[in-house]
């Protein structure tokens, strides 16, 4: 299946991309399209994610076609 | 109901105004009008702040949005609300986000407007990164609770 990954703000400046498309077989989770993007590298702590534009948890799972969002804590109004 | 990013510098009060005399719903019908202005300060944990970008997710943010106020319109009798927000490069002493509420009565017009403010900041995808007067830049890291 193929996923759509974005990144934001200051995760986006740390990893130096802002999206990127994926491939996977078989079933995934949140937590592994982090984890197959960004070998070796952890998540940091208390960023959040989204899956087609609402937020999830990294156990959540994602379908062909999905568009996944990883971020920071939000800083806005 | 109006929720509306916005690129550049707005007036919040002609953003009102403009708003209240073209909605024919309110004409006659609220007794209340609670607003909330958060504005861009030149300060910030101790550093002189000279500018500001403000990045969001086009898209979630407005989904986001749209959810928040759905969910004041489920708990108050909310005739109607207006929020604006700004993205991209800011001033201090620009406006950041405009929220009215406008309903028949008081309690609901602070009550609506307080969720949504406070929803607003935990929840809305907008990141803010200062620039410092020692042209340093620095992401922010989280918003503080509006209630402690």
């Amino acid at each position: 299946m193929s996923i759509k990954v974005r990144y934001f703000a200051s995760l986006k400046e740390a990893l130096g991309r802002s999206e990127e498309h994926l491939e996977f077989s078989g079933l995934a989770s949140v937590g592994d399209v982090w984890d197959r993007a960004n070998p070796n590298k952890a998540l940091p702590d208390n960023s959040l994610a989204a899956v087609n534009m609402d937020y999830v948890e990294l156990n959540d799972p994602v379908k062909d076609g999905d568009e996944v969002a990883f971020f920071p804590p939000v800083t806005g109004g | 109901m109006c929720i509306k990013i916005c690129a550049e510098a707005f007036d919040p009060w002609q953003a009102i105004q403009a708003h209240q005399y073209s909605a024919k719903e309110l004409a006659g019908k609220f007794g209340a009008t609670a607003v909330f202005i958060g504005t861009m300060r030149d300060f910030n944990d101790g550093d002189q702040v000279k500018g500001m970008a403000l990045e969001y997710y086009p898209g979630m943010t407005e989904k986001q949005l749209e959810k928040i106020v759905a969910e004041a319109l489920q708990q108050w009798p909310v005739i109607d609300v207006l929020v604006v927000h700004r993205v991209g490069d800011i001033l201090p002493n620009e406006p950041i986000v405009l929220v009215a509420v406008w309903t028949s009565h008081r309690g609901d017009a602070f009550d609506a407007s307080r969720y949504i403010m406070e929803a607003l900041k935990s929840r809305a995808p907008f990141w803010k990164k200062e620039l410092l007067e020692s042209q340093a830049e620095r992401w922010l890291v989280k918003n503080t609770d509006g209630y402690y």
